[in-house]
């Protein structure tokens, strides 16, 4: 029998983004509010401090800030009739652990959705007919559209201080902005950082070429900032060292950086870490949760009683939570049924490295912050006619490159030996003279009805649970939608001046061992219908009211962005439907 | 009956108001609100909470604090108003001799680590009135061995001479030729903050060195510096907004509070009346400036060309290639007094410890710096804080490598 520990207002699972916003608005209702986090507790001077933190061979290639995989895997495979294998070693993402979750490792790029992205389903049929979509697709509407998130949006862009350009400020499109934006009530808080050599050179070459190329929104701070909770931030010394590290420099937008030290000061805050969630508890009805079970490191099991629960840990361990708790149906994609684990999705990334004249071209690749870049957004979403293309969605794309680490920087031509001294030279010749845009194509992955989460049948964990089975693969959407971006990108890095391009395309089937992004997306997802969404517009459980399941897991797709500007603006936005509405009635907030 | 305990109460009244206005010893009103309050405040402006409670036990007042002093570890005493463990069974007359003059009940002498030297200068109506204040706090029971100091320390009639050598009683006389906000901040400085306990310079026997008022005093492995107007080395490029937004925040424009200057902070001056603030920092600015000032030391010498080397590569991420860090962020190295210090003790351990700045309601920040210990041997970190003294139109005698070395060596033994 778990250990049974005084009752609360609110548990929340995971304190990361989601947690921590959630954290802090809901003290600041006057809940008692209390934090359950499986990792240890980080803090920036202590943790990451600048003169260790930039460690590649530590942090990027031994993943020192990731769950280990003997904590916690899964099982994987690409098709429906494959034996699924557990996963041993993280590749194409990587599973955040700790207090500040992926807010800590991320490269702070820090964009929103375009406003067709919420209403993929509906736009594309309208303008494209529903014979267009392949028959297996399963895109859906979020059922919240761009209007209700941009207030939210906002307060999460403020809370970071992002540096950044506006292209759409009230519907008026502003010069040096992203022209496709959705509207902005008001500018970034702070300017565009600065841009070195390669990503100017990239944006003239764009604009050259009739594309209007706009600085990627950042949260690693052109210069100084104070949030709106008082706490203080420093300008981006432009290290070079953000995904995959913490920074401590206090200019990377992190819940470190910008929630923690005050949520910490709340006296109706507590936070419990080194303690890992093992299941969410249910009354008899099954339709109300009564708190949650954890067990400490000791292997202690205890029960954290709450009226109201927020599960706000990464996508994965979202579904797997709900799986295990069994809260909604499982879904299930031969039937056709049920709701947990379907829609999940990735993203679609590829990249063409650019080789440049020496002897002319010195770009300094250590000159970089996670976040800078030079993109254009004239291939992402639905802003180009895909009627001749025959494929949906799109990606931005652009000069982003992020760092001149030595273990992951030495990319040599096509047809260089892999070793020895001509690899060596080639390398030596190469290095500052290379565009190696990292994700320089990053596609959307939208979502099919055999690409979904459930339980292995094979496989436990170490408490006997079956371990969650990802079955993933990309379909020809996605390939072609690639292959016709990275061919338009290249075009932009020829135009620069390359002498050599190597194309490096997104090729299925899907490889679990080649890193893409970390934003795995889907398997809780919101919508309008119980029967094919698991939470509600306010992301609230359809089955269990008193629970609020935040982050990725609630897309139904990916669009072509990085996904935390919209998971922490709908933080944001559940939060104050808890407190304007869920709070003065506690039940459903959507009758179905 | 009832009119003759009518009749006691009104006795009783009279002869507290008499004793008001004459030799003390009755209780103090209970409710007695402005008295009470005044207490509560000058208990704040003392910080006795700071000395006579053990952090984070939650025992508040109850001592059994362990003081570290040059002499020896002293135990701080249990001031709520227990009878058997505390205060409860003193009187007014016991109290006041205890704060003004060092001296216990039994007749014996306080060590100064109890800084009666300071709080001599308070009233005897400011200490009643603290002492109408701690009679309202819970009554704790927590004896406390108080004299923990070794021989020949441990013989408290030698304080007698201490006394004789250093202490003079009286309260503070005002100024005619100052304001009354200079005044008010002499007070504060000077008695109830105990400013001077920990930064003015102390001789071989812990009195105060008065002549060097408030010019910085080494103590606990730290520099507390110098709070003088003195332009290098003291709060000389410090507006009195920089002093009072310090005081009350644990940061401003050029620095960050950090080591024990925290614990003052959070518990006594971020609590301090704005007016006082004020008061304090015009006291402060008006302490003249040193007179023996070194010249920097010139680019071109060794230590300075290492040290800058050291500099652009370890430290300029967050202070700046320009030693101005980020306004109440990053401290700015370029008008720190803690790195022109005479004494660099505090700037050594930080460089090799590390260490947390102070969070407050206002500043919840509290940014940190790393250790460099395990990164830099002492030829380093001398030249690396040698270069930070002089780079930046400033001065400050080179540190050398043997005083790092023996800092490392006595920061093993630390726990802070």
């Amino acid at each position: 029998m778990p250990k049974k520990l005084p009752k609360k207002d609110v548990v929340i699972i995971g304190l990361g983004w989601t947690g921590s916003i959630l954290a802090n608005e809901l003290t600041d209702e006057g809940l008692d509010v209390i934090a359950i986090e499986r990792g240890p507790w980080r803090d920036a001077p202590t943790e990451f401090p600048p003169n260790y933190a930039q460690d590649e061979l530590r942090y990027r290639i031994r993943h020192e800030l990731f769950l280990r995989p003997e904590q916690n895997t899964f099982t994987f495979r690409n098709k429906m009739n494959q034996t699924a294998l557990p996963i041993r070693d993280w590749g194409s993402f990587m599973p955040p652990n700790g207090v500040g979750g992926g807010g800590v490792h991320w490269n702070a790029e820090t964009f929103r959705f375009l406003p067709t992205d919420f209403i993929a389903r509906t736009h594309l049929t309208e303008r494209y007919g529903a014979a267009f979509l392949p028959e297996d697709m399963t895109i859906q509407d979020f059922g919240v559209t761009y209007d209700d998130l941009e207030p939210h949006y906002d307060a999460f862009e403020y809370l970071c201080g992002t540096s950044g350009t506006a292209g759409n400020l009230r519907g008026q499109i502003q010069e040096g902005g992203n022209p496709f934006e959705g509207p902005r009530s008001r500018p970034y808080p702070t300017p565009a950082q600065k841009q070195p050599f390669s990503h100017t050179l990239f944006a003239k070459a764009a604009r050259e070429l009739g594309y209007k190329p706009y600085p990627q929104p950042s949260g690693n701070l052109s210069q100084a900032y104070t949030n709106p909770l008082g706490l203080r931030m420093g300008p981006c010394t432009y290290c070079g060292f953000c995904e995959w590290f913490g920074c401590g420099n206090y200019s990377k937008a992190s819940p470190q950086t910008t929630i923690l030290p005050l949520l910490v000061r709340k006296s109706n805050f507590t936070a419990r870490d080194n303690s890992e969630v093992l299941h969410i508890n249910l009354d008899r009805s099954g339709k109300h949760a009564t708190g949650v079970t954890f067990v400490d490191t000791g292997g202690v099991e205890w029960e954290q009683p709450a009226d109201l629960v927020i599960l706000s840990a990464y996508t994965l361990f979202n579904v797997q939570m709900l799986l295990h708790s069994k809260i909604g149906m499982p879904y299930d994609p031969v039937a056709n049924k049920g709701v947990i684990g379907r829609n999940f999705t990735h993203q679609t990334i590829s990249t063409v490295n650019g080789f440049f004249d020496n002897k002319k071209f010195n770009f300094n690749p250590f000159i970089a912050s996670g976040a800078i870049g030079m993109c254009i957004d004239e291939f992402n979403g639905d802003n180009f006619d895909h009627g001749p293309h025959g494929f949906v969605g799109g990606g931005y794309m652009g000069q982003v490159q992020t760092n001149g680490r030595p273990i992951q920087s030495a990319s040599v031509p096509p047809g260089t030996p892999k070793w020895g001294a001509a690899w060596k030279n080639a390398a030596r010749d190469n290095y500052l003279s290379t565009v190696r845009p990292g994700t320089g194509v990053h596609g959307s992955f939208y979502s099919y009805r055999d690409v979904y989460l459930d339980l292995d049948p094979t496989y436990t964990d170490r408490f006997g649970r079956p371990l969650m089975r990802m079955t993933i693969d990309f379909h020809d959407n996605e390939l072609k939608q690639n292959a016709f971006l990275t061919d338009k990108f290249a075009e932009i890095i020829r135009a620069m001046g390359a002498h050599t391009l190597d194309k490096q395309y997104r090729k299925g089937p899907y490889d679990a061992t080649d890193y893409q992004t970390t934003h795995l997306n889907g398997g809780a997802i919101m919508g309008t219908d119980p029967a094919t969404s698991a939470i509600n517009r306010y992301l609230q459980s359809w089955d269990v009211p008193n629970l609020f399941v935040m982050g990725a897991s609630a897309f139904p797709q990916n669009a072509g962005y990085n996904p935390t500007d919209t998971v922490a603006a709908l933080a944001f936005w559940a939060a104050a439907a808890i407190r304007g509405q869920y709070l003065k009635n506690p039940g459903p907030l959507v009758h179905a | 009956m009832r009119s003759a305990a009518k009749l006691s109460i009104a006795i009783g009244a009279a002869a507290a108001w008499l004793a008001g206005i004459g030799l003390g010893g009755a209780d103090p009103d209970s409710q007695a609100f402005d008295q009470i309050e005044k207490g509560r405040y000058l208990t704040t402006v003392a910080d006795c909470f700071a000395c006579h409670t053990v952090p984070e036990i939650g025992k508040p007042f109850a001592g059994a604090r362990p003081i570290e002093t040059p002499f020896g570890v002293i135990t701080s005493s249990n001031i709520t108003p227990d009878n058997d463990t505390g205060i409860g069974g003193w009187t007014d007359e016991q109290f006041d001799d205890a704060v003004r003059k060092g001296v216990r009940p039994d007749g014996s002498r306080l060590y100064p680590a109890m800084p009666f030297p300071a709080y001599t200068k308070m009233s005897r109506d400011d200490v009643l009135a603290i002492r109408a204040y701690l009679k309202t706090v819970e009554p704790l029971h927590q004896p406390v061995k108080a004299n923990t100091l070794p021989f020949p320390f441990n013989i408290r009639t030698a304080m007698r001479v201490w006394d004789a050598l250093y202490f003079t009683e009286g309260e503070f006389q005002p100024d005619s030729r100052q304001s009354a906000v200079w005044n008010r901040g002499a007070y504060l400085v000077q008695g109830p903050g105990h400013c001077t306990a920990c930064h003015t310079p102390k001789t071989v026997l812990g009195g105060d060195k008065t002549i060097d008022n408030l010019r910085g005093f080494n103590l606990q492995g730290w520099f507390a510096p110098d709070i003088t107007g003195d332009n290098n080395q003291g709060l000389g490029q410090w507006s009195e907004a920089d002093i009072t937004t310090y005081l009350k925040t644990g940061h401003n424009r050029m620095t960050a509070a950090i080591g024990p200057m925290s614990e003052e902070i959070v518990n006594a001056t971020s609590q301090y009346s704005d007016s006082d603030l004020t008061a304090i920092a015009t006291y402060l600015k008006s302490q003249p400036q040193r007179q023996d000032n070194t010249a920097p030391l010139p680019a071109n010498s060794p230590a300075m060309i290492a040290g800058q080397a050291i500099y652009r590569d370890q430290c300029s991420a967050c202070h700046g290639i320009d030693g101005r860090g980020v306004a109440m962020l990053f401290p700015s190295l370029a008008q720190s007094a803690l790195v022109h210090a005479g004494d660099p003790t505090s700037a050594i351990h930080l460089v090799l410890r590390g260490g947390r700045s102070v969070a407050t309601r206002q500043e919840p920040t509290a940014p940190g710096m790393p250790s460099f210990a395990w990164q830099l041997n002492d030829d380093q970190v001398a030249a690396v804080l040698t270069y930070i003294r002089n780079a930046w139109q400033t001065a400050g005698t080179p540190v050398s490598p043997d005083a790092v070395g023996k800092a490392r060596d006595q920061l093993r033994a630390r726990s802070d």
